[in-house]
């Protein structure tokens, strides 16, 4: 059952990826990429992180592909125009993207024993929370962490209304 | 009785049961706000409402739906046809899921299955606030596929409230989810249902503020008025549903109506105690056992729901548009600033009390 929830949402993840490289018109593959986190957050939440899933659907599909979209129907962003592209790109990226894949492979491989593993779907059926796990860490032990990051995006957010009134 | 784990087969024929079941219900009921809004709306404002079509006009809804079955569906030329199609989709689903997670009575295990809740999930309340987040793109696609300057105008203001209000929405939620310790709706409820009404949230979890945060940016949310900007029919004609006709249309209209349901259901479960009564366990001698026992708390619910939605009613007959600067100063500088607060003394007085 869990397995082929997992099948389910994992080729949906993948053609929803493939569909936002092959879609000529922006909405089209703001869309797909839409359908790509709505997937990753059931795979999520099969693997027992359900606040994570959660998180993922009201903060990337809910709030920022919302901006996105927004930015692109406001500009009218019309289809995209096929070029060849560059040489380097054809030359350096197919073994680039490969030789990403095959590094990331080796690492998960050979780390497998310290990664641990999980059990696929074992904890959609339990009631434990994992919310007052992922709580106490964040203010415990990662809380300076935590408190840069939230100090990080105050700046970013200052520095976005200081370029928008400059062109005011 | 809940240990029971039940074989897959009752499972799914139950669960299968309780979604028609739910469906049906939800969306007659869906037909029968409409009628309710048009109904009160006509005597707050001193005329009739529909009377002619059956007693009482009660096969109203009825007949709208026929009329809408049966019209036109036009497809004007230039529309970006495949989203033009989705966008109604995508609303009205979104807003008929978000039903699954509500608890409709109190837990009555048969089989191995709860008989009043679709799905008891352990994040059910973020699972309503993501799938009305995912709403926001039936409004926001409809708009833009129609290629229609008045629709874009609608989709756009309706996103960018949907948007700016849904944060004073869920930071007004915090403090409850602070008291019941738990993102359940099950669990919320429960930690509600000790002494009746003086241990609702809204009035013995001294959460009133965050109610009237949370109801202030419900009607937002839903585009009610006094919050329809974006259906603003003296600026732009329709809004986001301008070239929408027939079942598309309807459909559009069925999501209004069913988001405002699931708000209901959301601000009676989190304010109100849900299917709890409102005496607490002063009459459990009364009903303590068999069909009343189990039909009672439903009766609480329904009769909370109804409240919710006379006071929806009521306020759409009493108060004008707001402008939309107005609308988004509103949202971000008082109620984003009062939510933040209320939070703020939630978590000092439970961290006082222990």
């Amino acid at each position: 059952m869990q397995t082929a929830l997992f099948i389910i949402f994992g080729l949906l993840a993948v053609l929803g990826a493939l569909n936002l490289l092959f879609q000529r018109h922006p909405i089209n593959s703001a869309l797909s990429l839409i359908v790509v986190m709505m997937s990753l957050a059931v795979l999520y939440w099969s693997l027992g992180a359900e606040f994570l899933a959660a998180a993922q659907v009201i903060v990337y599909s809910g709030a920022i592909m919302v901006l996105f979209v927004f930015v692109i129907m406001l500009l009218n962003a019309g289809e995209e125009e096929r070029t060849h592209g560059s040489q380097i790109a054809y030359i350096a990226g197919i073994p680039g993207a490969a030789a990403i894949f095959c590094l990331l492979t080796f690492v998960f491989l050979s780390e497998k024993k310290q990664l641990g593993t999980t059990q696929l779907g074992g904890y959609l059926t339990s009631a434990v929370s994992n919310i007052t796990e992922i709580s106490h860490t964040l203010f415990t032990s990662l809380l300076l962490p935590f408190e840069v990051t939230s100090i990080l995006i105050l700046v970013a957010i200052l520095g976005a209304v200081v370029l928008a009134r400059k062109e005011l | 009785m809940s240990h029971i784990t039940p074989s897959f087969t009752t499972f799914l024929l139950l669960t299968i049961v309780k979604i028609v079941v739910v469906l049906v219900i939800t969306l007659t009921a869906v037909a029968y706000t409409v009628l309710l809004e048009r109904k009160v709306l006509g005597r707050m404002q001193n005329r009739w409402g529909p009377s002619r079509v059956g007693p009482f006009g009660l096969l109203q809804p009825l007949a709208d739906g026929i009329k809408l079955f049966l019209k036109e569906d036009m497809m004007p030329l230039a529309v970006e046809r495949p989203l033009f199609v989705l966008a109604p989709i995508i609303a009205l689903s979104c807003a008929l899921i978000s039903i699954s997670v509500v608890p409709f009575g109190a837990k009555t295990m048969v089989g191995g299955v709860d008989l009043f809740q679709i799905a008891d999930l352990n994040i059910g309340l973020l699972v309503i606030l993501g799938i009305t987040s995912i709403g926001v793109y039936g409004i926001a696609l409809s708009g833009w596929s129609s290629n229609n300057k008045y629709s874009l105008f609608g989709s756009l203001r309706a996103s960018a409230q949907l948007v700016s209000y849904e944060l004073a929405l869920g930071l007004s939620l915090v403090g409850v989810v602070l008291r019941a310790q738990s993102l359940s709706l099950r669990d919320i409820v429960n930690s509600q249902s000790a002494h009746g009404m003086r241990s609702w949230n809204v009035f013995g979890g001294c959460q009133i503020i965050g109610f009237f945060i949370y109801l202030m940016a419900a009607y937002a949310e839903t585009n009610r008025a006094p919050f329809d900007l974006p259906e603003a029919e003296s600026e732009l004609v329709a809004g986001y549903h301008t070239e929408y006709s027939s079942m598309k249309f309807a459909m559009f209209f069925m999501a209004e109506y069913a988001n405002m349901i699931t708000v209901a259901c959301v601000a009676t479960l989190l304010f109100f105690g849900g299917a709890g009564s409102p005496f607490g366990h002063l009459f459990d001698g009364f009903a303590s056992t068999g069909f009343l026992h189990a039909v009672l708390p439903i009766f609480w619910f329904v009769a909370k729901i109804l409240f919710f939605l006379l006071l929806y009613i009521w306020v759409r007959a009493t108060l004008p548009r707001f402008r939309y600067d107005q609308l988004m100063s509103f949202g971000w500088k008082f109620l984003m600033p009062v939510a933040m607060l209320n939070i703020l003394a939630t978590a000092l007085a439970l961290a006082y009390h222990g």
